[in-house]
């Protein structure tokens, strides 16, 4: 089933948690709502659901208002941060929850919570109570219990926040694999750039209660739409110029940005990916940049450097692989170049942060 | 920037019986307690200012409330020390059968007062079984000023021990060995450190000590005897005023005891402010 | 599958207080001791004693054979029940709307809800003579219909409901804040109407603090004499409750009789004091539980998804 989100704005107060936000969410997507504390994600999660009420504007399923509807009648299934467990209860009873208050029949709650329990991995555990749970299990009860009911949309709200990394890491690709199988909408809510790259088609990108960006995390990655987005999808490297005549001069390098052919000068922000900077024992040109090795980390798969620019004493992040790591034998104390492959232009009057 | 419009009709609450619970609230304290108030303040206001003042000021009545608040204060002063005491034990110390001791603090609040005010007349007067030791000692039990307070202490002790016993069990014992390797003495460590940071839950128990006692009937009418000017309380002075069927001469003595009754909540609610604050 | 079981959160930190002195402990100890045993054991003792002292048989007789002491036992036995069940309804009711709900004059109305604390019982009795009393301002209304509130049942009721009205309400309130909604919304959102919510949900999770705030309204409800007193008028075998039984038979130097009642009553106190005692522990355990459920990262294991 489809969402859409017209012209939503609630406020707690004097808060403003969103701030007329519309959103589309296509049939069978599995979409992230990421963003960092307070940017209005899970208010919105929990307006889609029928949990808040929105102050302005409107939610509709398939075209259907259901803004006025509780959320008793909306057929979600809301998947709380803490679980939200009855913990008075069995697992069995906990999932069979959602049936037994339609008054289905006990054959057919027997059924389908037997067939849940299964779904996620939980068979056996229908005569235990959550206490007695682990939070990875008590997890998956939750999104069993869910489930139960055939709901058409599936919320998750930070469904793995409170669990240790690798069980994070394994549920986030058992709930990819999950919905590939059941093919029902999905949103989660996270502040995980990470989580939301791996697990989502869609990512939307929030802040202070606006959209900031909606697109493949692909799209959002490298086609950042404002500082904002770049910056909270990852590090990077900020510097403060001027561009004029189709060049652009930040940091006390060089660079053509044939976007900006005027002759008026511009104050102007060069944001780049550390991945997007090279490192060579010799300058390039007049668009590198002398700066001397502070530390170095090799990462996994990557060496993090960080630097610290000769001219303007800024501090570079730079990534290289291990083999350019290996042959360049980077030392502490080592004076090097820096150069750019690529970088973004934003100007700093049209992003007052 | 924002679309106009106007906000959803009634931010209805998500949980469902909003209306239901609190309608049935309040229609039930409105039955129960303020329309009962309210008759009170009307009744109270068909005196004129000067009869008001002979109602509740007679020299009976200002002993009577003399009497009560004396003695109130006087219970509520002893329980502070001695709920201390209690506390202190309880939470510091392992004797045998300190469980059963700590459960018999809260007798006092489980008992039927006229049980307390029964069995304390029978034990302090000539004959009973503290009377016969303390009769020929000059100490009068029973019916007496003593006896009040006395039974008043009774009503009044689980009052102090459970608001400090709570304090007593957070207080950091690193502050005590910080203490001691600065050199202090036991005593000194309770005397500076100690007290202080539970003065505030002991003038909350004692604010509530005194409170429940400016009200207490049951008890004391067995042990006072109820003799006019001496040891008559002022529920005791209402109740005779209403077998006299002077309605409104009793409802103005009950107000002056209500307004009592209300400025010491009020201090309580301000002490317990207090106290939340210092406990940080 | 191996699966630990989560330990319930410790009830009381671990204490490593310096242990004062033997000197210090021992009189310490012995005078708490002996306050609580001059204070309160050796009173109970005594109305024991005092209502056994003539022996069993007369005991027995000045309970069970005296009409007027079997009224009285009656006439409590009605009364408070009823007392506590309006006020369970009613503590309901107030614990939904005050913990589940934002409005305004929230705290007014739990201020409200404590008021009967602070009033007297006599004053409380006093208000409902002024109401329902023959010169009352309901009194003529009454009368021309033949109801009768005051010296009556229907007065005694309302007096002791009165008093014991914050009991429940108390006790259900700081334990539905501290379990919060979660679990209700969880189970709106999962297709619960309102009264399904309450018992399914709600009602196991506040059982214990609800059955200790009525251990506590009843023991109220049955020992209250203040307020009882003034609206019965006490008539002997018509209006006595049982504290009012004990002071009548007091009054008419039956001690024997007068401490049969208050054996009674006094062992209500105890069973009172051990109810209390045992609901305690089990409250304890729920608010505890209740604040790690959900809440407590998964401990962290070598383990494969299916064993998480």
């Amino acid at each position: 089933m489809s969402i859409a989100v017209k012209n939503v704005v609630k406020r707690f107060g004097n808060f403003v948690a969103l701030d007329d936000v519309s959103l589309d969410v296509p049939h069978g997507s599995l979409l992230a709502l990421l963003g960092p504390s307070g940017s209005g994600k899970t208010t919105l999660l929990r307006i889609i659901a029928g949990l808040e009420r929105a102050d302005q504007g409107s939610v509709l399923y398939h075209d259907e208002d259901v803004t006025r509807r509780s959320a008793r009648d909306r057929n979600v299934g809301f998947v709380f941060q803490h679980y939200a467990l009855f913990r008075h209860m069995t697992v069995f009873e906990n999932v069979a929850f959602g049936l037994r208050v339609r008054r289905a029949p006990k054959s057919r709650i027997d059924a389908r919570v037997r067939e849940l329990l299964h779904l996620v991995r939980l068979d056996g555990f229908g005569g235990r109570y959550p206490p007695q749970l682990s939070g990875g299990q008590r997890q998956r009860v939750a999104l069993a219990r869910a489930l139960a009911v055939e709901p058409a949309v599936l919320l998750l709200d930070e469904p793995f926040g409170a669990l240790d990394a690798k069980v994070r890491q394994e549920l986030r690709q058992w709930l990819r694999r999950f919905h590939d199988e059941i093919k029902v909408t999905t949103i989660f809510v996270t502040h995980d750039q990470e989580e939301a790259f791996e697990v989502a088609d869609r990512v939307v990108v929030m802040h202070n209660g606006r959209i900031e960006q909606h697109g493949t995390p692909q799209e959002v990655f490298d086609h950042p739409a404002n500082p904002f987005v770049m910056d909270f999808l990852g590090n990077v490297n900020v510097f403060q110029g001027r561009i004029q005549n189709g060049k652009i001069v930040v940091g006390g390098i060089e660079m053509a940005y044939p976007e900006y052919p005027h002759g008026e000068s511009r104050a102007a922000t060069a944001y780049i990916r550390p991945h997007e900077l090279d490192i060579d024992r010799s300058p390039v040109d007049t668009s590198s940049l002398r700066a001397k090795v502070i530390q170095v980390n090799p990462n996994g798969s990557v060496a993090k450097v960080r630097l610290e620019s000769e001219e303007s004493e800024l501090e570079l992040h730079v990534e290289i692989n291990l083999e350019r790591y290996a042959e360049l034998g980077l030392r502490p104390g080592d004076l090097v170049h820096v150069a750019p492959r690529r970088f973004r232009v934003f100007f700093p009057e049209d992003y007052a942060i | 920037m924002k679309g106009p419009g106007q906000p959803l009709a009634g931010n209805r609450r998500i949980l469902p019986g909003f209306r239901l619970s609190l309608g049935y609230t309040i229609i039930y304290l409105t039955v129960l307690v303020a329309v009962p108030l309210a008759a009170c303040l009307a009744k109270v206001s068909s005196l004129t200012a000067s009869q008001f003042v002979s109602a509740v000021w007679t020299e009976r009545a200002r002993a009577a409330y003399l009497l009560t608040f004396g003695a109130s204060f006087a219970a509520a002063a002893i329980n502070v020390p001695l709920g201390l005491l209690l506390a202190w034990n309880l939470v510091r110390y392992d004797f045998p059968f300190k469980r059963v001791l700590d459960s018999l603090i809260d007798l006092p609040f489980a008992l039927p007062t006229a049980v307390a005010g029964l069995v304390y007349a029978n034990l302090y007067v000539q004959n009973g079984w503290f009377g016969q030791f303390l009769v020929p000692l000059g100490i009068r039990g029973a019916y007496s000023r003593l006896a009040i307070i006395l039974v008043l202490t009774f009503i009044g002790l689980p009052f102090v021990v459970r608001t400090v016993q709570p304090v007593l069990e957070t207080i950091d014992a690193e502050i005590e060995e910080a203490a001691a390797s600065l050199g202090a003495t036991r005593w000194q460590t309770f005397l500076r450190i100690l007290l202080p940071a539970l003065a505030p839950a002991l003038a909350t128990g004692f604010a509530l000590t005194f409170a429940r006692s400016l009200g207490e009937y049951g008890s004391v009418v067995f042990v006072s005897g109820n003799i006019m000017f001496r040891t008559e309380i002022a529920p005791v002075l209402i109740v005779n005023q209403l077998e006299e069927y002077h309605y409104a001469e009793a409802t103005a003595i009950a107000l002056v005891l209500l307004a009592g009754s209300f400025l010491t909540l009020a201090v309580i609610n301000s002490l317990e402010r207090w106290s939340r604050r210092y406990a940080g | 599958m191996p699966v630990e079981r989560l330990q319930a959160a410790p009830v009381e930190p671990e204490r490593r207080f310096r242990q004062d002195p033997l000197l210090v402990r021992v009189p310490l100890i012995l005078t708490g001791v002996a306050i609580v045993a001059v204070l309160i054991v050796i009173p109970v003792v005594n109305v024991f004693y005092q209502a056994l002292s003539h022996g069993v048989g007369t005991y027995w007789r000045n309970l069970a054979g005296d009409p007027d002491t079997r009224h009285a036992i009656l006439l409590t036995l009605i009364v408070a029940p009823t007392s506590v069940a309006l006020n369970i309804g009613f503590g309901i009711a107030a614990a939904w709307a005050v913990t589940r709900f934002q409005f305004p004059g929230r705290t007014f109305l739990v201020t409200l809800i404590d008021l009967p604390f602070a009033i007297s019982p006599v004053v409380a009795g006093l208000m409902f003579v002024l109401l329902f009393g023959l010169q009352g301002y309901f009194g003529p209304w009454l009368r021309d219909h033949g109801v009768h509130i005051i010296f009556a049942l229907p007065g005694l009721i309302l007096a002791t409901t009165f008093v014991t009205l914050p009991f429940v309400a108390r006790e259900l309130i700081p334990m539905m804040e501290a379990i919060g909604t979660d679990e209700e919304t969880a189970a709106l959102s999962l297709g619960a109407g309102g009264w399904q919510i309450f018992w399914r949900v709600t009602l196991p999770n506040i059982k214990w603090a609800l059955l200790y705030g009525v251990i506590l309204c009843n023991a109220r409800a049955m020992g209250e004499f203040g307020a009882v007193y003034v609206v019965s008028g006490h008539i002997a075998g018509q209006t006595d409750t049982m504290p009012l039984r004990v002071q009548k038979l007091f009054d008419e130097y039956n001690n024997p009789g007068s401490f049969a009642v208050a054996s009674m009553l006094t062992s209500l106190a105890l069973l009172t004091l051990l109810a209390k005692v045992w609901l305690e522990q089990k409250t304890r355990r729920e608010m505890a539980a209740g604040a790690q459920n959900g809440l407590e990262p998964a401990q962290s294991r070598e383990v494969r998804l299916e064993s998480l």
